[in-house]
């Protein structure tokens, strides 16, 4: 039985659209793992497979030993893999109070319910001056560290995270990107993080995928991708 | 006087109207379903309800019964026939028409049966209550206690409702799930079986309708189909997503009603609601409490 997440041969379909072809990787605790490569690349549905809003058409994939496969996303955040969808995954019509509590309300573990959303108000501090405010009326970097603490007060052990830095002002990115640095430092999460921004995805990342149409087309350790000129000019345009 | 015999009149109505609009908004918030069969989910339980009465000799017997089985039935017609057709039917353009068109032929069904176990003639029975106005002084209101009861398990519905959406757990759940369903799945919420719940709310408002309505008229497989045109202007009226809204707009229509009957005449009081519909859409095309940007997709 192996740790963490381990992905092998993973083929998926977006629409009528070969979007995954036979990618094979592994993520463990403590560890991030960036995923990057241009628009289109299938870096999204990747994440949707394993989150379990998309049926993967063949491959596995698994979780401590756990197959994910045919289990719905409710279930999946019930084994501690969380996905935080592209663009601010929070509910906008619902106060930040109730967003968070959003997180929590299918665990039994009431008090630790209670310190996973103070440990998440400690993360964001901003949040909590916002409590009562509707989601709707927070900024883009507000937003997305919402989502981000909804999904720390389900306790999660796997954080599936959708292009954190869409949108945001480098100094927002820096602060978004420094929590995730610390949840997998301190909390010992383990963290696929899908993003654009090959860079400073690969600067904080130990590893990254290099996907292109659909294929994994390089991996390695982020000096490594950060240091190959050929990758740069080739996939990623930087 | 004339005038508040008239508002007495129009806010029973309008009571009824707001609940079965609040049944329809509750099914079209989790669902974007119009849900017609409300008329003969609400019907058979109504029919359920004059059985118990029938059998017991006590209307207040067969009250919680109609509504809990108004709710069961809200709740099995998404099991077994909503949850299944959406699976079948995910895309195209197909798949936005035929939930709708499904409640359609459910409605049609739901009345065949009806008549098939009751005949179709028209059936009545009464409450313990009087269906004579309140005397004040010399003057009597058009205002029964059969009226007040109306009035108030309407209010008592909303206020359940309105603290269950509002401060428990299973409201958030709601109104997450109605808002934004897949988010709300990512954040660990079971959605089939939330929406199944809303059903069952939908389905034991609707209940509580026919129960408390159809004392004061008639019985009978289509007994309530006026009742599901007015309750759906009522919701769009309110902007069909908006429980506040569905409210607002049954009691509109109802005092609307009212006051055409009395002082336009009868022969118009049908063709007004839609009148009053369209007045209201040309000025607020999202309805009194439609979202200023709507849903997102």
């Amino acid at each position: 039985m192996s740790d963490g997440l381990v992905v092998e041969n993973l083929t998926v379909n977006y629409g009528a659209i070969r979007a995954i072809r036979n990618i094979s990787f592994t993520v463990s605790a403590n560890e991030m793992v960036a995923v990057i490569g241009a628009n289109g690349a299938g870096k999204s549905t990747l994440l949707k497979a394993l989150s379990g809003m998309i049926a993967p058409v063949s491959g596995s994939a698994t979780w401590n030993g756990i197959s994910l496969q045919k289990k719905r996303p409710e279930e999946l955040v019930r084994l501690g893999i969380v996905h935080v969808s592209e663009g601010k995954s929070v509910i906008p019509e619902l106060t930040v109070d109730e967003n968070l509590a959003l997180g929590g309300l299918w665990r039994r573990d009431k008090l630790d319910v209670s310190a996973a959303l103070r440990d998440s108000l400690n993360l964001f501090p901003i949040l909590a001056t916002r409590l009562a405010q509707r989601a709707d009326s927070l900024s883009g970097g507000e937003r997305q560290m919402l989502a981000i603490a909804r999904a720390l007060v389900s306790r999660p052990k796997l954080l599936l995270m959708d292009e954190p830095s869409l949108g945001l002002a480098p100094m927002i990115i820096d602060q978004i990107f420094d929590a995730l640095n610390h949840l997998r430092n301190q909390l010992g999460l383990a963290i696929l993080l899908v993003e654009q921004n090959a860079v400073s995805a690969l600067k904080i990342a130990d590893r990254g995928l290099v996907l292109n149409l659909g294929e994994l087309v390089k991996s390695g350790s982020s000096i490594e991708l950060l240091g190959d000129a050929d990758l740069r000019t080739a996939y990623l345009g930087f | 006087m004339i005038f508040i015999d008239t508002l007495l009149l129009g806010i029973s109505s309008g009571a009824i109207y707001s609940l079965m609009a609040l049944a329809l908004v509750l099914v079209w918030r989790s669902t974007r379903v119009v849900n017609f069969a409300q008329a003969s989910q609400a019907v058979l339980s109504t029919y359920v309800g004059y059985e118990i009465t029938m059998r017991t000799h006590n209307y207040w017997v067969s009250l919680p019964v109609a509504i809990l089985f108004g709710a069961a039935l809200g709740s099995s017609i998404d099991l077994l026939f909503m949850r299944y057709l959406a699976k079948k039917v995910r895309s195209g353009p197909i798949a936005e028409i035929a939930p709708v068109i499904a409640t359609l032929g459910l409605l049609g069904l739901l009345q065949s049966i009806i008549g098939l176990i009751w005949g179709n003639s028209f059936l009545q029975y009464s409450t313990p209550l009087s269906g004579k106005g309140f005397t004040f002084g010399n003057h009597t209101v058009p205002f029964s206690p059969q009226n007040l009861l109306i009035v108030l398990a309407t209010a008592l519905v909303l206020i359940v409702f309105g603290v269950v959406f509002k401060f428990t757990n299973l409201g958030l759940a709601l109104r997450a799930a109605s808002f934004q369903p897949e988010i709300a799945q990512l954040a660990g919420i079971r959605v089939g079986r939330i929406r199944n719940i809303g059903w069952a709310f939908a389905g034991a408002a609707g209940a509580v309708a026919g129960a408390v309505i159809t004392p004061t008229s008639v019985l009978s497989p289509n007994s309530l189909d006026l009742l599901l045109v007015s309750g759906f202007i009522a919701a769009v009226m309110g902007g069909l997503d908006s429980l506040v809204g569905a409210v607002i707009g049954g009691l509109v229509l109802g005092i609307g009603f009212a006051f055409i009957l009395q002082y336009v005449g009868s022969s118009v009081t049908f063709l007004a609601g839609f009148f009053i519909l369209v007045i209201v859409l040309l000025i607020r095309p999202r309805g009194l409490f439609g979202h200023q940007l709507g849903r997102h997709a």
